[in-house]
């Protein structure tokens, strides 16, 4: 795989088309991409380990719960991620380590606010030689 | 998204039918002018037809001119439900749970703030926090934050940031009363409690603006509105508590429509009947996020007139600021509207639309109840602002509901683009506005070619007969988050 993910624009928000050669590795190159949108990554030191567990009634459904509990780092404990490890991904159970720390403004740039991970035109598949997901962010 | 191609039929200059077709339970109606319907694109009129496929939806899925797409509903979208065979959408309301406007009128012209305009814009800036992820001075322990939840406004103003006078001209008094703090997640309370009487980023906004023309001298001077006057336009909502109650509920609601087997063209039509546990649950957790934004506005009337009164050097009473009205524009609302002959309560879902109610209905505040209810519809970034009032019309065809502002024609990143090699800001100040923004991409992000023109999108509720024009107000001054 040549490029973890890219942002794509929509009418009122922003959103991510990201690839992976495995459903984990996706996951994880999700987790990247949304913290890429939030601050300026290179600012960011893996100081802490986040655990964040997650269900889902099918993968889609997992996939936005996912990045959900990673954006909920941000907003809830106000912690800034520039890593992740994904343990386990199945349709409907997730468990993932994200590194980072607390947000300091003084050497984090914020670069833009992400209210919500919306399901419109969320997908994750599957091609012959990799993996593929989509999400659009209510920003 | 539905598949079907939409056909419209015409019904007049400013009605679009559009027609009942597969499992559509109803028809849809969109207010636009030719212009304006196109501009709105395809992906609006689709959402109107997946609205209309929802369990117990009357009479008509409804779009204002405004309309354009949004999350599962349009923006600019209103749905009237059945209270017993209908259903409650957290994507009928939005994420911004009562994001609204608030106007508030003084004793001052023009002339007495020309010389000074440049510091009380900056004053402002400096007194009203705003931006991505403000936090407000006031840190409150989640007991306290809970009766915010509960008391609305209310709270605000037994806080000493307003009047009770304030209450009167405030949307259901600024209290929704079947706010239950207990239904609303430790995550949505934790992203609240910092967050009171901040104004918030992208559209939100705070604009001094000047009275510049009226269109029904009656009716403005039952408002108390006149040409010359200062005026103050807020924009702005529930912040990250009602973001998280929104994303929240979409989640519950997902698990649940699988559960009982009810499917819908588009996960963010999310729902659940009014009356079950789940349908509940939303609305009293809504009713929460509902309240908090009418505590938010009403402290930051407060700090504004504080801003405004020290920077000018003058005293209150001189300055003379007066609650003109306060409206939301995304919520939902349990209303009792005329339905085959018979008035029946519905839950109405209003998602960039704003309530529109008539001359003598008793829920417009007594002052203004022989004209109707004051509509406050503001411009994008610096176009100022219209007051419409409320019309029998719209409470007969609209379940009383009108537009909300510009609506966007360019996405964030398209306007970011057309921006290039610009400076906005010096764009704005030589059509003699001055702005502030606490984003470095706001501005262009926000920049007036984004959005539909205010003036085309008015003209269409204005002539439907969905609510009158009664004044614009042009910008002056304006803080961006």
């Amino acid at each position: 795989m040549k490029r973890k993910y890219r942002f794509i624009n929509h009418i009122a928000d922003v959103g991510i088309k990201v690839y992976g050669s495995s459903c984990n590795e996706l996951f994880r190159n999700g987790a990247l991409a949304l913290y890429d949108l939030l601050v300026d990554i290179s600012t960011v030191l893996p100081k802490e380990e986040h655990k964040i567990t997650v269900q889902g009634e099918d993968l889609t459904d997992l996939w936005v719960n996912f990045l959900r509990e990673a954006l909920s780092l941000f907003h809830i404990e106000k912690v800034v991620c520039c890593n992740c490890y994904v343990a386990v991904i199945n349709t409907g159970y997730g468990e993932a380590i994200m590194y980072g720390e607390t947000l300091d403004l003084n050497r984090h740039r914020l670069k833009q606010e992400i209210k919500a991970v919306t399901y419109h035109q969320a997908y994750v598949k599957k091609t012959s030689t990799y993996w593929v997901g989509q999400v659009i962010f209510d920003v | 998204m539905s598949k079907e191609k939409p056909a419209l039929k015409r019904i007049d200059d400013y009605r679009w039918e559009v027609p009942q077709t597969g499992g559509m339970r109803v028809r849809g109606l969109i207010y636009a002018s030719e212009k304006l319907l196109k501009e709105s694109g395809a992906e609006g009129v689709e959402q109107v037809i997946n609205v209309a496929h929802l369990p117990g939806i009357v009479k008509y899925a409804l779009a204002m001119p405004d309309m354009h797409w949004g999350y599962g509903f349009p923006i600019g979208g209103v749905a009237a439900f059945d209270l017993d065979t209908g259903v409650v959408s957290p994507g009928g309301v939005g994420y911004d749970i009562n994001c609204g406007c608030r106007l508030m009128l003084t004793a001052l012209t023009l002339a007495d703030i020309e010389n000074r305009l440049s510091q009380l814009v900056v004053d402002l800036f400096r007194d009203i926090p705003s931006g991505v992820g403000s936090t407000g001075e006031m840190r409150l322990s989640i007991e306290e934050e809970k009766k915010v939840l509960k008391k609305g406004a209310r709270w605000a103003v037994e806080q000493g940031f307003g009047t009770a006078e304030d209450l009167e001209a405030t949307e259901d008094g600024g209290v929704m009363d079947f706010a239950d703090p207990e239904r609303v997640s430790q995550k949505a309370l934790e992203r609240g409690r910092e967050q009171l009487g901040t104004l918030g980023s992208g559209n939100h906004f705070l604009e001094i603006e000047v009275v510049e023309q009226i269109f029904d001298t009656s009716v403005a001077r039952a408002f108390g509105i006149e040409e010359g006057q200062i005026a103050i336009m807020i924009h702005s909502g529930s912040r990250g508590l009602g973001y998280q109650i929104c994303d929240d509920y979409l989640a519950t609601l997902i698990k649940h429509m699988n559960k009982i087997g009810l499917s819908v063209p588009d996960r963010q039509l999310a729902c659940a009947f009014i009356k079950s546990p789940e349908g509940q649950d939303y609305l009293a957790a809504m009713a929460c996020a509902a309240n908090f934004a009418w505590a938010n506005r009403q402290m930051l009337m407060h700090f504004t007139k504080e801003s405004l009164c020290r920077s000018l050097g003058i005293s209150p009473r001189t300055l003379g600021m007066r609650l003109l009205y306060d409206v939301c524009h995304n919520i939902a609302k349990i209303e009792r509207f005329p339905v085959g002959g018979k008035e029946l309560p519905l839950c109405v879902h209003r998602k960039g639309a704003t309530r529109a109610f008539p001359p003598g209905h008793p829920q417009v505040p007594n002052r203004y109840r022989s004209v109707g209810q004051p509509v406050l519809i503001p411009g994008d970034m610096g176009t100022g602002s219209y007051v419409l009032v409320g019309t029998n019309r719209a409470f007969e065809e609209s379940f009383g509901s009108t537009c909300h502002g510009a609506g966007r024609v360019l996405s964030r990143a398209q306007a970011t683009k057309k921006s290039k090699g610009r400076s906005i800001e010096k764009e704005m100040a030589e059509r003699g506005i001055l702005v502030m923004a606490a984003g470095k991409g706001t501005l262009r992000e926000e920049m007036p070619e984004a959005y539909k023109n205010l003036d085309a999108v008015v003209e269409v509720v204005h002539q439907a007969g969905i609510s009158q024009k009664v004044a614009r107000l042009r910008t002056v001054g304006c803080i961006k988050g």
